[in-house]
């Protein structure tokens, strides 16, 4: 729109229209302007019309020449329409002469070519009549492929014209050397010196003189298996002599390659080659051929690994760990590497006799460290009934340095065993990086199968000593007191200290796995172990002491006896007995707390002493005048005075053990005297006795009372089963004690 | 624990000697006999317990001849009962007999009698002390006394005790008896002794060994009992604290065996009627009545009921263990079941207290239903 607008004003626009511009210009300008713009249009049409002059001027020459030119061209073409026309008429001619001559040389030119095709015909002849001569000759020369080539170049010619007379005698020529060939060929596999391409180039031609396939490839394994078999024989032979890593090096570098070679061929040679071939038949054969082979490296590895599981087994019990770690490395890695079997992951196996062997190992260091205990317990009880140990002081101090050398050496041998272990997760070992080895040595085998296994063993074995003991009396009860301590050491540190360096070794994780056996849990049986030996052995130990007084009292005729003089022996081979197990007991407990409250205060003791001994006498006084009073008094006591337990269990403090058999002894004592009758002097007897008893075992126990309670039930229990009821001067009973 | 339902009956004397009126399956009774070495102080005290209105009823009578160590009642007589006493003859001296006295028909309420010897057993020859003298389960006019050295067969239908038979014990370190029981079974052929640490038993009819088991307990044997229900199964108890139950025929191994106690446990006895409930009296002054569910005669009543009935299959089998306990404040040598009620037992502390305790009504129906 604007260029319309535009265009009728632009005075060079196409549209220019000039009432318009002048309308514009009148409108718009003034007459000077005007005036200006008419001088200036004039001036610029003058300019425009001399231009146009000079262009017509200059143009006029060149339409001149160019008119000329094309009237020149005219007349040239008519020339050359004339040559043309003689051209064609020439070809013509030529045409119909060469027509002419092709039809003259035809029936020559048959004849020539009979003639060559003939030519060629004897040539092939002449190469069939000489073939069982060539293949004769690549016979000796041991040229086989030739010998193929040659034949596979006649073979077509052979089957084709075979039934012909004349060619007849080639065939069969042809044939006896083929087969002989073939033999031949097939000796390669049976041929141990073969090497694999020569076995592959055996296979090969025989593929291609068209030898069934099935058959060739199952020949093929059975010879290979021939050839293996020897092997393993071989390396069955050599297993007994040889140690276990050159055994595997043997196995690696003899059968496994071997093997892999075979295998590698038999892909080359049957499974890769014939789909070319035939397809639709290839694949079945392939399958048949895949099985066949998966069947024969399953057969064969069987047969290996079983070799190497035997010869595993047979070098368990000589314990070289790292040897055998090595071994089992090597072979795992070379196992692992390969992949015979598309469907059998053989590292898997190998796995299996790696763990097999893991687990042996651990088996085999349980039993040893089971019998080094066993050896170490006899040791100890061997130790202990050689009397002099017990007896004399200084060597009864080897007691806690014998448990100790106990705890170390168990502890020590333990943490060897687990040293030799850890070979087995080494990093550089292969199949320790394995998560399901890894997973059941560590776990299954090593912690649970070894560790806390021997911890059972280990508390099962203390416990024995308590329930047999009632048919073997011979144990020493020093045995059992040194077990029950030695329990309860294992229960305070070694436990612990164990099965720590257990998980550190072999990075096992008790918090994340609930299947492992908690360190409380073996410390409770060896805490409840131990409580069982001690409880036994303050038993037996008691019961030591109750047979004495029993028989003692038992086999005295109290009713005629004389007036008290001494302390009976008894009494002071009782309190001996006593001293003697306080010894023993307070080599392995020594009780803190009570030491200082008995022995450092000398003060405390002298009033001790006379606190009971005042108890004592109003006690006594007390029985003289009548019964009734004496069994208030009795009643009374028992009343205020705490239930005692008899056999009850006891602590781990020497106090405590010592309290257990006092307790039980001094029973004893009180029932015997129930069950007898006294003359006065009797009763005056059990009161020396009794007083000597006071005397000296009150520092053995916790508690004082206790044994003044017993003592005084067995003097109030004699005092009643007295005929004459009439108790010495405590002055009296106090000098014979001293003398005593 | 429940002494709640239990009735105390106090004597002034000490007293080791507890039997229940085994003849007597009417009224719940027991006698106890006093140990005093004043002769004349010892008593025999016949207790009878009513139930309903837990009431004890007592009558006293004199045992002048000694004091008393041992009572046995006849299981045919109910006023017969046995005792072994020890005599103070002189100044320093007093020996261990025996006699089978009898209880007055009419009790008269003013006076305490002194009881009657019935027949005396002169033992005096076959050794110094004497353990039991137990009536023959079946046959009135048989009994047995053991010595510590010998086992005598009386007859005992006069006023004398005829020496039927005497099997005198053997063996090294002159070995002694302490208790002996009619074995119940088997025509009352056996008479059981316990003897040290071994049991052996006698058979009457010739005076040979009819079977032993050697080392039973580890310590001294102190008690032998007999299951009433089921054939060649006995309890043994002893100084090793243990409970034992054996089968005779295998000697080799205890069928049961449990040590609840913490001492000596000087009696054992099987209830008569539901014999899983065992009741033992140890010094450790307690008395446990123990379950021996796994052993008892019950056990194999049920499992061959079950086979036909489902409904009995429900019910529910005691376990094995302490059911339930007295305790007294001196040791327990006694404790004994009422032949008249299978519910309800008495034991004898050495301090004179008697305890009659029933078992706790739970337990009595848990056995029966």
């Amino acid at each position: 729109m604007t260029d319309k607008k535009q265009n009728p004003l632009d005075i060079n626009g196409p549209n220019f229209s000039p009432n318009m511009y002048l309308d514009k210009l009148f409108k718009e300008s003034n007459l000077k302007q005007i005036m200006d713009h008419e001088n200036e249009v004039i001036k610029d049409t003058q300019t425009l019309h001399s231009d146009m002059q000079t262009l017509v001027y200059e143009n006029y020459n060149k339409f001149i020449s160019a008119t000329d030119t094309i009237r020149k061209m005219k007349t040239d073409f008519k020339k050359m329409e004339t040559e043309m026309d003689l051209l064609a008429s020439n070809m013509s001619s030529i045409t119909s002469f060469s027509d002419q001559i092709n039809s003259t040389l035809h029936d020559t030119r048959e004849k020539i070519n009979k003639l060559s095709g003939v030519h060629t015909l004897l040539q092939k002849l002449q190469f069939l009549f000489k073939l069982p001569t060539t293949l004769k000759s690549r016979m000796e020369e041991k040229n086989y492929i030739q010998a193929t080539q040659d034949y596979l170049h006649a073979q077509r010619v052979l089957q084709q014209y075979g039934d012909m007379p004349s060619f007849q005698g080639i065939k069969s020529d042809c044939e006896s050397i083929l087969t002989e060939l073939k033999t031949e060929l097939r000796k390669q596999f049976a041929n141990p010196n073969a090497s694999a391409k020569d076995l592959a180039e055996s296979v090969d031609l025989l593929l291609q003189l068209e030898e069934p396939p099935k058959e060739l490839c199952l020949e093929f394994l059975s010879c290979a298996e021939k050839r293996l078999s020897e092997q393993l024989v071989m390396l069955k032979d050599q297993s007994e002599q040889r140690d276990i890593i050159e055994f595997v090096d043997l196995g690696c570098s003899g059968f496994l390659s071997d093997l892999c070679l075979v295998v590698a061929s038999f892909h080359d040679m049957f499974i890769n080659r014939v789909n070319i071939e035939n397809v639709e038949s290839s694949d079945i054969f392939e399958n048949f051929a895949a099985v066949e082979l998966d069947s024969f490296v399953k057969q064969n590895m069987e047969k290996y690994f079983n070799l190497v599981q035997s010869k595993v087994d047979s070098e368990q019990d000589v314990g070289d760990t790292s040897t055998l770690v090595q071994a089992l490395d090597k072979f795992y890695r070379r196992t692992e590497l390969i992949t015979l079997c598309k469907d059998v992951d053989f590292a898997n196996y190998a796995t299996d006799i790696v763990i097999n062997a893991g687990r042996k190992q651990c088996k085999a260091h349980l039993q040893i460290l089971k019998m080094h205990f066993a050896d170490m317990i006899t040791k100890v009880r061997q130790t202990l009934t050689t009397p002099k140990l017990i007896t004399q002081d200084d060597s009864s101090k080897n007691l806690s340095e014998l448990l100790n050398s106990l705890i170390m050496t168990i502890v020590e041998k333990i943490k060897g065993v687990l040293q030799d272990l850890v070979v087995f997760i080494q990093p550089d070992i292969h199949f320790a990086q394995k998560s399901q080895f890894k997973d059941s040595f560590c776990v299954d085998n090593v912690r649970e199968g070894l560790i806390v296994c021997f911890m059972h063993h280990f508390t099962a074995t203390a416990r024995s000593f308590c329930s047999k003991g009632a048919a073997d009396p011979k144990i020493p009860p020093t045995l059992l007191l040194l077990l029950s301590k030695l329990c309860l050491d294992f229960r305070n540190g070694s436990v612990r200290f164990l099965l720590s360096q257990t998980d550190e070794l072999f990075n096992i994780y008790p918090k994340y796995n609930a299947a492992l056996t908690n360190e409380n849990e073996i410390n409770n049986t060896m805490q409840e172990s131990a409580q069982e030996l001690l409880n036994y052995y303050v038993r037996i130990q008691a019961l030591n002491c109750s047979q004495m007084l029993r028989k003692s009292v038992e086999t005295r005729d109290w009713l005629h006896t004389i007036e008290p003089r001494t302390v009976r022996a008894v009494m002071k081979r009782v309190v001996e007995d006593i001293s003697a197990i306080d010894a023993t007991v307070a080599l392995l407990y020594e009780d803190q707390g009570n030491v200082t409250e008995h022995s450092s205060d000398s003060s405390r003791k002298a009033h001790s002493i006379s606190v009971s001994k005042h108890q004592y006498r109003s006690n006594w006084s007390s029985y003289t005048p009548n019964h009734l009073d004496s069994a208030l008094v009795s009643n009374m006591h028992r009343l205020f005075s705490e239930r005692i337990e008899i056999f009850s269990s006891v602590e781990f403090s020497k106090v405590s053990i010592l309290t257990g058999i006092i307790k039980i002894s001094l029973k004893t004592f009180m029932e015997c005297v129930r069950l007898k009758t006294f003359s006065k002097y009797g009763l005056q007897q059990i009161q020396v006795d009794t007083h000597y008893l006071q005397l000296y075992l009150w520092r053995f126990v916790a508690d004082e009372n206790l044994v003044h309670f017993l003592l005084d039930e067995i003097l109030s229990s004699a005092v009643h089963r007295c005929l004459e009821p009439a108790l010495m001067e405590p002055s009296v009973v106090d000098i014979i004690c001293e003398r005593g | 624990m429940d002494n709640e339902n239990s009735v105390i009956y106090g004597l002034e004397f000490q007293a080791r000697a507890l039997a229940p009126q085994l003849a007597e399956i009417e009224k719940i009774k027991f006698l106890i006999g006093t140990q005093s070495l004043k002769q004349a102080n010892n008593q025999i005290h016949v207790i009878e317990f009513h139930e309903e209105t837990s009431i004890v009823e007592t009558s006293v009578f004199y045992h002048s001849e000694g004091e008393i160590w041992k009572i046995n009642t006849s299981p045919t007589d109910p006023l017969k009962l046995a005792t072994c006493y020890n005599s103070v003859t002189g100044e320093s001296s007093c020996s261990m007999k025996t006699a089978i006295l009898t209880l007055p028909e009419i009790e008269s309420s003013d006076t305490i009698e002194n009881l009657e010897i019935v027949t005396k057993l002169d033992t005096s020859i076959f050794g110094s002390d004497v353990k039991t003298t137990d009536f023959h389960p079946t046959e009135t006019n048989t009994a047995v006394s053991l010595t510590d050295t010998q086992l005598i067969l009386w007859d005992i239908s006069g006023s004398e005790g005829k020496n039927i038979l005497n099997i005198p014990l053997e063996g090294k370190n002159s070995p002694k008896f302490t208790n002996g029981k009619w074995n119940p079974h088997q025509n009352c052929s056996q008479f059981t002794t316990a003897t040290e640490t071994h049991l052996k038993s006698y058979d009457i009819r010739s005076g040979d060994l009819a079977w032993s088991i050697d080392n039973a307990h580890n310590q001294l044997v102190r008690d032998i009992d007999y299951n009433m229900n089921k054939q060649y199964h006995l309890a043994t108890c002893g100084d090793d604290a243990f409970l034992k139950i054996w089968d005779f025929r295998q000697p080799s191994m205890p069928v049961f065996s449990r040590s609840d106690h913490s001492h000596w446990i000087w009696c054992v006895r099987f209830n008569h009627f539901h014999d899983q409930l065992v009741l033992t009296a140890s010094s450790d002054a307690r008395v446990l009545l123990t379950s021996t569910a796994s052993v008892s005669s019950e056990n194999i009543l049920e499992t061959c009921a079950s086979e036909d009935n489902e409904e009995l299959e429900t019910k529910q089998k005691l376990k094995d263990g302490p059911l339930q306990w007295c305790e007294h404040e001196d040791s327990v040598y006694c404790a004994e079941w009422t032949p008249a009620d299978p519910w309800v037992f008495a034991s004898l502390s050495y301090d004179g207290r008697l305890l009659i305790s029933h078992v706790k009504k739970s337990l009595k129906y848990q056995i029966m239903l």
